[in-house]
């Protein structure tokens, strides 16, 4: 916790602080998320509820989030927030006994109705885990996987480019463009979980969802996933799971802090972490307990 | 934390690494208790392996006479008389000719001062009588040969096979107790003289099948009979078994019935293998008429009997695969299929083949369901497939341990060789996929 402060404190005192810049893009965009512009929401969950087999997990939580926004989905272990994170792509769907109550929209779609295809929504809402976990396979069949499955590639030659540029936008190619055949489980933590991300975008998805993506790396390799979240934005739409409260500050726009199953606030990350409404909020993010 | 671990009071005590007696005492006893311990280990190991060295050690000393074949050379004419007297060379002629007087003819040559009958008799009985069947082969194969006289070896009969490899244990037993009498024992003293005695390595034990007599029955039916069994066994339980696991491991509901059918399956790995012959037997030979004795019964009675095997080692393999690879392919994706077939198989196929391997060498070494279908039967020739009588190796050893001749103690030793040779193989062949395709992550 302390080195990852440090390198917080370091890129304030660099001037480069992306927390600062998010002061001035909350100060720009609109004050709260919910009078955004409907085209600017990419994920509406009303009302929902999760539950595990006869354990509530979820208790009607009403969340949007933004295009092109980072929302960091804070609390302390077992609120709810990965339930939560997990319901937008439905992987609760493989867990025995879970059910999940109320709407999420996807582009105004509702997810969980009918006639929806849990594969399609998955390959428009993409995953990285909190552990990384490439397949046993070479760095190239790792991201050419997803775009193979669904036939993103009409040949060999755009299986590659897709490939190369996932690896680009993931800040990887320079490192692994001469060992793409050596497999993906040979490369370090920080690289793998990177890999994991060139795997997720690979099948160009709308939403990102990211459970915890570095609380298996170490501080420079943090360093390195958060410089690519804030790049990712631009195209796409990321949800992430965080325990550290340093990482949501520095990398998100919109932050919404869970606790026993409950959504306890939501809104702009500085207003959350300057100015919270509740003191729930306000004990957790000084420390006082989580 | 600095505080709190400051609160508590430290004992008062000269130096951290000075034992109060208590202490020390206990630190003694707990030390004894390792060592202790680790001496019952290596005792364990110690008997285990001087049991298992006694064991082996004993089969391959009275094995090893079995890859060993005892031939005597003779002088043999192919008398145009004796065997085709009216000229013509039909097959059918040759073969029914009496080749039996043309070995007597020719073992009279060998000992000319032999006229009596009874010792001609004795004399005769140093020769196997699968000799003839060599002499009528050789006629067979080329017709040329009859009227000329070649110098061919043929083997010993059992008992002078026994006395050539181990002539020590004649000694000291009276005449009348023993099999080989004294002359007997003088002429085959005789022929070592002339050079017409050779041990060689046996190699038809391999190539032919069982026989009435010991020094030419061989394990190559048993072999071909195992083969043929095996093979049904692998292709009618390793995808019947694989997708059962499959099924029940990633896609089944967790509800009652499926649970009442993964204990059952758990239970049939315990099932008496016998029963699994008693099922066969009114399954496959009484309901659907199949042969009797066929490999084709034994290859799915042993399938049935392995299959649970088979079903526990693969849904092992497919737990061990992690967790996250399923959720890594889901989050892409893939299909409840693709994510199967794809990642999850492609992981757990070591230890599915590991499984069917073990599966497969339990199917080699057991006997019991085939007593109950009939392969337990003397078959002498060598199957033609899966539909043909046969047996298999751990049933003729148990048929050769079950016969009176001398002769088959050795074959017996010798056919437990094989079934632990192709046993240790397969194992082997087992430990040999797990380490190559063994996959860290």
């Amino acid at each position: 916790m302390d080195r990852e402060a440090d390198v917080a404190e370091a890129r304030i005192d660099q001037g480069e602080s992306p927390f600062r810049a998010n002061f001035a893009l909350g100060e720009n965009s609109s004050a709260t998320p919910d009078a955004g512009a409907p085209q600017q929401i990419a994920v509406t969950a009303k009302d929902v509820s999760v539950f595990y087999g006869k354990k509530q997990a979820l208790f009607s939580v009403n969340l949007n989030i933004e295009r092109n926004r980072v929302t960091a989905l804070i609390g302390p272990s077992g609120c709810g927030k990965s339930t939560f994170l997990r319901c937008i792509n439905r992987m609760n769907d493989t867990i025995e006994g879970c059910r999940v109550t109320g709407e999420i929209k996807l582009d105004g779609t509702d997810i969980y109705g009918r006639g929806i295809d849990v594969v399609q929504l998955r390959a428009r809402v993409g995953m990285v885990f909190q552990k990384p976990n490439p397949f046993p396979k070479s760095i190239y069949e790792n991201v050419a996987y997803g775009p193979r499955i669904h036939g993103l590639a009409a040949n060999g030659r755009e299986l590659d480019d897709i490939v190369e540029q996932s690896l680009r936008r993931a800040g990887l190619f320079d490192e692994v463009s001469d060992r793409l055949n050596t497999p993906g489980t040979s490369l370090s933590g920080g690289q793998q979980q990177r890999l994991c991300i060139a795997r997720a975008i690979a099948i160009s998805p709308e939403v990102i969802l990211m459970d915890e993506p570095c609380s298996a790396l170490d501080p420079i390799a943090t360093a390195k996933v958060e410089e690519l979240i804030d790049e990712l934005r631009e195209h796409f739409t990321i949800a992430i799971v965080t325990h550290n409260m340093q990482q949501a500050a520095r990398v998100s726009q919109y932050t919404a802090f869970f606790h026993l199953g409950n959504l306890v606030e939501f809104g702009p990350t500085e207003h959350i972490f300057t100015n919270p409404t509740e003191e729930r909020t306000q004990d957790y993010i000084t420390g006082r307990f989580g | 934390m600095t505080d709190t671990s400051a609160a508590i009071p430290a004992p008062a005590r000269a130096s951290p690494w000075q034992l109060s007696d208590a202490t020390a005492r206990r630190v003694r006893r707990r030390k004894r208790a390792d060592t202790r311990f680790q001496l019952y280990g290596v005792g364990a190991i110690f008997i285990a392996l001087a049991v298992l060295i006694v064991l082996l050690s004993s089969i391959a000393g009275s094995g090893i006479g079995g890859f060993v074949q005892t031939r005597f050379a003779l002088d043999v004419t192919f008398d145009e008389k004796l065997i085709d007297p009216s000229g013509t060379r039909d097959r059918a002629v040759l073969a029914k000719a009496d080749y039996g007087v043309v070995l007597m003819n020719a073992v009279s040559a060998a000992f000319p001062e032999v006229t009596d009958r009874q010792a001609k008799r004795d004399l005769r009985k140093l020769f196997s009588n699968s000799a003839r069947f060599q002499l009528r082969g050789m006629v067979l194969d080329d017709p040329s040969i009859v009227g000329t006289t070649q110098k061919i070896w043929v083997p010993a009969s059992s008992d002078a096979d026994g006395f050539v490899k181990d002539g020590a244990t004649t000694k000291g037993i009276a005449e009348a107790d023993r099999r080989l009498k004294d002359r007997q024992i003088e002429w085959i003293g005789q022929l070592s003289e002339r050079g017409a005695v050779e041990k060689r390595f046996n190699w038809s034990f391999f190539t032919s099948a069982d026989s009435r007599e010991p020094e030419v029955a061989g394990i190559g039916g048993a072999l071909l009979g195992s083969f043929y069994t095996l093979l049904i066994t692998l292709l009618v339980c390793f995808p019947i078994g694989v997708l059962a696991a499959i099924y029940l491991e990633e896609f089944a509901p967790k509800n009652r019935l499926t649970d009442l059918i993964e204990v059952n399956i758990n239970n049939l790995a315990a099932v008496p293998s016998i029963v699994f012959g008693l099922l066969g037997l009114a399954v496959f030979i009484q309901t659907f008429g199949l042969p009797r004795s066929a490999p084709i019964v034994g290859g799915l009675t042993m399938a049935l009997l392995i299959l649970p095997t088979i079903i526990v080692a693969t849904r092992a393999a497919l737990k061990a695969v992690p967790p996250s690879i399923r959720e890594a392919a889901y989050g892409v994706g893939a299909s409840p299929i693709q994510v199967v077939a794809q990642h999850v198989v492609p992981l757990a196929m070591p230890g599915i083949l590991t499984g069917t391997i073990i599966g497969m060498a339990r199917a080699l070494g057991e006997t019991a369901p085939l007593l109950m279908i009939g392969m337990v039967a003397f078959i002498a020739d060598l199957p033609g497939g899966p539909m043909d009588a046969a047996t298999v190796l751990p049933v003729q050893i148990f048929l050769w341990a079950d016969s009176p001749e001398r002769g088959f103690e050795e074959k017996t030793a010798a056919g437990t060789i094989v079934l632990l040779v192709f046993l240790i193989l397969m194992n082997a062949i087992a430990i040999y996929l797990r380490k190559r395709f063994e996959i860290r992550w």
